[in-house]
């Protein structure tokens, strides 16, 4: 056994010993340590990837009891390519967003956010890892509490205000989840993850005890949908995100609500089963509120009158996206709603990352009619921002074309039916007031302004911010242009996830 | 269909518990009596774990005697379960309350509603 | 009739306020932040108004939105009052459960060293998940931290100054003597049965949770009978950080270190102990006083932002 193997276990352990590590450091040794360690991070992640990539996946025994009596960790390709991405992202966010870090904090709570920075990390990784479900269950907590430390950590009324209507429908997802876990501990009498499954099958083939199993399946789809914003819990979004200070928004909206989702997918994946969540009545309902929130969530965007909600409801919509492709099921169906997760986590950083910097030029404010003309006062910001704009919308070359192009794939894959006709309604609907908003605002951002909107000094042009944005970039063309690449690498994943 | 209620009925009654506790969570404006369903929720999901492990006739799973007998002890899974749902429970209350307790420096009012109408209309923060 | 009792249901009056009134002691120290007319008439017009809203936008669509979610609330209590019909029998040793329950049982003794099956299971056979919740608390700490602390930014109003700092001598209550001397009394007690607790988490039931949690206690009502002035000599900001800090990473380390053997095959060295004595366990001891002190220091710190919005009085 290679001394890789170790590393899942390092990531989550070390990251947790930084938290408290940052609770002692001052302010800025706690911000110079965290780009460091994320760094190292990303190092470990590559290492397992290359690992996994060719040796397979491998089970980590935590302590010496073996699995159904101890804890144990999984790591596979998937696990480590979603690692890997978020752990970048992650990284970019803190670089690009620490300027704004503080302008918005009180100097003397500095510390705090990295720390909770780092405790984020690890309640990430370590549900991305896990493969245990109580396990699953206290790090989900660590993230909800961590997350709403990122959001409150902005000092504003708004912030207090959105943290609170976060926090009840949170509690009111993870009690659900909780009551899930418990259920299905009752019916089957293990807490980890490849036992129950076994357990399941017969469950599942005897109709008698079918009804409970859906059941308790719905009730953890339904805790998860709630914590990740399926369509008609996506109203916590635009107050959540448009408030937040850049990095914790462009953090919440690309990683938080897509570390729920994998959770559900490898629970659907290893705890219940593919082939029995196929035959399950919750595939058709996931697909339909899917496409409901792409339809509504683009809806409310084209009334948003604030950049940052506007790009909130727009992840909203991209919500519903990956939850189409969780309905739309097989294999390509969840290699399509996974490839989404990727791709809309590059994006939808990048968008929140450039915001704040066309807000800046703007006399510090984020309403569409201050904003105009900042495309112009501030060069690198404007580019950015059409760059993550253009692949939202799904024009080739970017991610968001491959992730569309996908999505067509995996339905025309699962067969002609009212499933194929709705999807690829619901893409060309949805694609349509994409571009309406977005396009409205790139030509908003380069249209030169009238004398009522404040002019302010261009920002200097900080390599520190440009670099991490090109990295963002580069990714976003790589899954863009050999996208399958990405599509082989998750397919492989897949085959060794359950 | 419901033949097992009246025997399962500690467990029964904690799903009330939390049925209750859920749409107070909800539905109650105050945002302490929120906080109050929100903690009756996560009563309702420990007793149903404790009334899991419960077998009848069975001692409390402490070794005494010397007596290594499964026979002898009750299920101690979900006590250990229960154990870690109760602090994740008290860090969110401790959480939750001190939010409430911001919302109210602010808009002097405990009314989720009245604070939604009264930070509309305030427009000295963007 | 029907407007008081929708008053009474939505909280908006109390039945017994005139006869509990009575019991409330008149105190002339409250001059000093007694409002002026115009502020309290400001107030209630504000308020009289933002309640106006409110009605104005509940009828008509939201209304039917209500209707909606009772209804799916209570379907949802029936379909889980449903499946608990369907569960195994309450009462009776599920067959299911047997083979994890077996080994945590018979070998649970000689494994981990603790007589206290539960304490071996939490701190031994599923130890990460206890890391993980013992973190839990530290993150609610830095929330509250972040929210409660007071800062150059909070100290602004006088409402919020009020809370604080004018209104802070009226609540306290380390100026009444019963407090003192039922605190004198008692607290050694407390202290000890809480250390008591917490060393004997794997003999009896116990551990670094509820033992923590009774010194929290203890130290709570030590502040509160004695003032803070008395317990910042000894407890300050930097000793707490300090505390949780060297405790949550001996925590990481100590289980970091068995996992790591543990997965490897390498035996890990630590000795069992005799069962039955304090010193056994392996490692649940040491562990159970990390987890005791973080919990200690957490809820202490808890009360301490709660009533004067600093750890220590920094």
């Amino acid at each position: 056994m290679l001394f890789v193997v170790n590393f899942p276990l390092f990531t989550i352990v070390l990251s947790l010993f930084s938290g408290a590590l940052c609770f002692m450091l001052p302010g800025k040794a706690a911000r110079r340590y965290t780009m460091c360690y994320e760094a190292f991070l990303t190092v470990l992640c590559l290492w397992i990837l290359q690992y996994t990539y060719l040796n397979g996946a491998f089970t980590y025994v935590m302590g010496e009891f073996p699995a159904p009596w101890g804890n144990e960790i999984r790591a596979g390709v998937l696990e480590a390519t979603t690692a890997l991405i978020f752990m970048i992202i992650m990284l970019t966010a803190v670089f690009c967003g620490y300027r704004f870090i503080e302008k918005d904090l009180d100097l003397s709570k500095e510390n705090l956010y990295y720390a909770l920075l780092n405790l984020m990390t690890a309640a990430l990784l370590s549900m991305i890892w896990t493969n245990d479900l109580f396990t699953g269950y206290v790090f989900l907590e660590i993230l909800t509490l961590t997350s709403c430390g990122l959001l409150i950590v902005r000092e504003i009324g708004r912030t207090t205000l959105a943290a609170i209507r976060y926090m009840i429908l949170n509690l009111l997802g993870s009690g659900l989840f909780l009551l899930g876990v418990v259920l299905l501990y009752d019916l089957s009498g293990h807490l980890l993850m490849v036992p129950i499954q076994k357990v399941i099958r017969e469950l599942a083939a005897d109709p008698n005890t079918l009804p409970v199993l859906t059941i308790s399946t719905a009730i953890l789809t339904i805790g998860l949908s709630i914590k990740s914003g399926l369509f008609p819990f996506h109203f916590w979004m635009p107050d959540t995100y448009g408030w937040a200070t850049p990095t914790s928004a462009a953090i919440m909206s690309s990683l938080v609500s897509k570390a729920y989702i994998f959770l559900l997918i490898k629970i659907y994946w290893r705890v219940i089963g593919i082939d029995i969540v196929e035959r399950m009545p919750i595939r058709n309902i996931l697909l339909v509120l899917g496409i409901a929130g792409m339809v509504i969530g683009s809806v409310q965007a084209l009334h948003a009158d604030n950049i940052n909600r506007m790009a909130a409801f727009s992840s909203a919509a991209n919500i519903g996206y990956i939850f189409m492709g969780i309905g739309i099921g097989g294999v390509a169906g969840y290699t399509a709603a996974i490839f989404h997760i990727f791709a809309h986590a590059v994006t939808k950083a990048m968008l929140f990352l450039t915001t704040p910097r066309l807000a800046e030029v703007s006399g510090d404010s984020l309403l569409f009619k201050e904003l105009q003309g900042s495309g112009l006062r501030d060069r690198d910001a404007g580019v950015f921002f059409t760059i993550s704009a253009f692949s939202m919308i799904g024009i080739p070359i970017f991610a968001g074309f491959a992730a569309k192009l996908q999505f067509g794939l995996a339905a025309v894959e699962d067969g002609a039916g009212w499933r194929l006709i709705l999807v690829f309604l619901a893409l060309a609907v949805s694609s349509m007031l994409n571009a309406l908003y977005f396009v409205r605002t790139i030509i908003r951002i380069y249209s030169r302004p009238n004398e009522s909107t404040r002019m302010e000094v261009r920002p200097h042009h900080r390599a520190g911010y440009n670099v991490p944005m090109l990295v963002l970039t580069v990714m976003n063309l790589f899954l863009g242009l050999f996208s399958w690449v990405t599509v082989d690498l998750i397919h492989r994943g897949l085959m060794m996830f359950s | 269909m419901f033949e097992n209620l009246w025997i399962n009925g500690e467990e029964a009654v904690a799903i009330i518990l939390f049925g209750i506790g859920f749409t107070m969570l909800l539905f109650q404006r105050n945002l302490l009596k929120k906080l109050i369903g929100m903690n009756i929720m996560d009563t309702g999901v420990f007793l149903f774990l404790a009334s899991m492990g419960y077998i009848e006739g069975r001692k409390a799973p402490i070794v005494t005697n010397g007596v290594l007998d499964t026979a002898a002890y009750i299920n101690p899974v979900p006590a250990g379960l229960v154990l870690t749902g109760i602090v994740v429970s008290v860090s969110v209350t401790a959480v939750m309350l001190s939010l409430v307790i911001r919302l109210y420096k602010r808009y002097h009012t405990l009314d989720l509603d009245e604070i939604y109408v009264l930070s509309k209309h305030q427009m000295e923060d963007r | 009739m029907k407007e008081r009792f929708f008053k009474w249901f939505y909280g908006e009056s109390d039945p017994m306020e005139h006869i509990l009134d009575c019991a409330e002691v008149p105190d002339e120290s409250r001059e000093e932040w007694k409002y002026e007319e115009h502020e309290i008439e400001r107030e209630i017009s504000r308020r009289v108004h933002t309640q106006s809203v409110i009605r104005a936008e509940r009828r008509g669509f939201y209304a039917f939105y209500l209707i909606i979610a009772v209804i799916s609330c209570l379907m949802l209590i029936g379909v889980l009052l449903f499946t608990v019909s369907q569960l195994p029998r309450y009462g009776v040793e599920n067959p299911r459960a047997k083979e994890v329950i077996e080994r945590y049982v018979e070998k649970g003794l000689e494994e981990t060293g603790a007589v206290n099956i539960v304490s071996g299971m939490i701190l031994d056979y599923r130890a990460f998940d206890t890391l993980g919740e013992s973190h839990v608390l530290f993150t609610a700490l830095l929330c509250v931290m972040i929210l409660l602390r007071l800062d150059e930014k909070n100290k602004r109003t006088r409402y919020e100054n009020y809370y604080t700092v004018l209104a802070d001598p009226y609540y306290d209550i380390s100026t009444d003597p019963i407090m003192r001397i039922a605190a004198t009394i008692t607290l050694p007690s407390i202290f000890l049965f809480g250390i008591y607790i917490l060393l004997n988490g794997q003999i009896s039931p116990g551990g670094g949770f509820s033992g923590g949690a009774v010194m929290g206690a203890a130290l709570i009502i030590y502040a509160a009978a004695f003032g803070f002035t008395v317990t910042d000599r000894v407890f300050t900001y930097r000793m707490s950080r300090c505390i949780t800090f060297l405790s949550l990473a001996f925590y990481s380390f100590a289980k970091g270190y068995v996992f790591f053997t543990g997965a490897n095959g390498i035996p890990n060295g630590v000795p069992k102990g005799t069962p039955g004595a304090v010193l056994s366990g392996g490692l649940i001891l040491p562990l159970d006083i990390a987890v005791g002190m973080v919990v200690a220091c957490t809820m202490f710190g808890f009360y301490s932002l709660f009533r004067r919005g600093s750890i220590g009085g920094e």
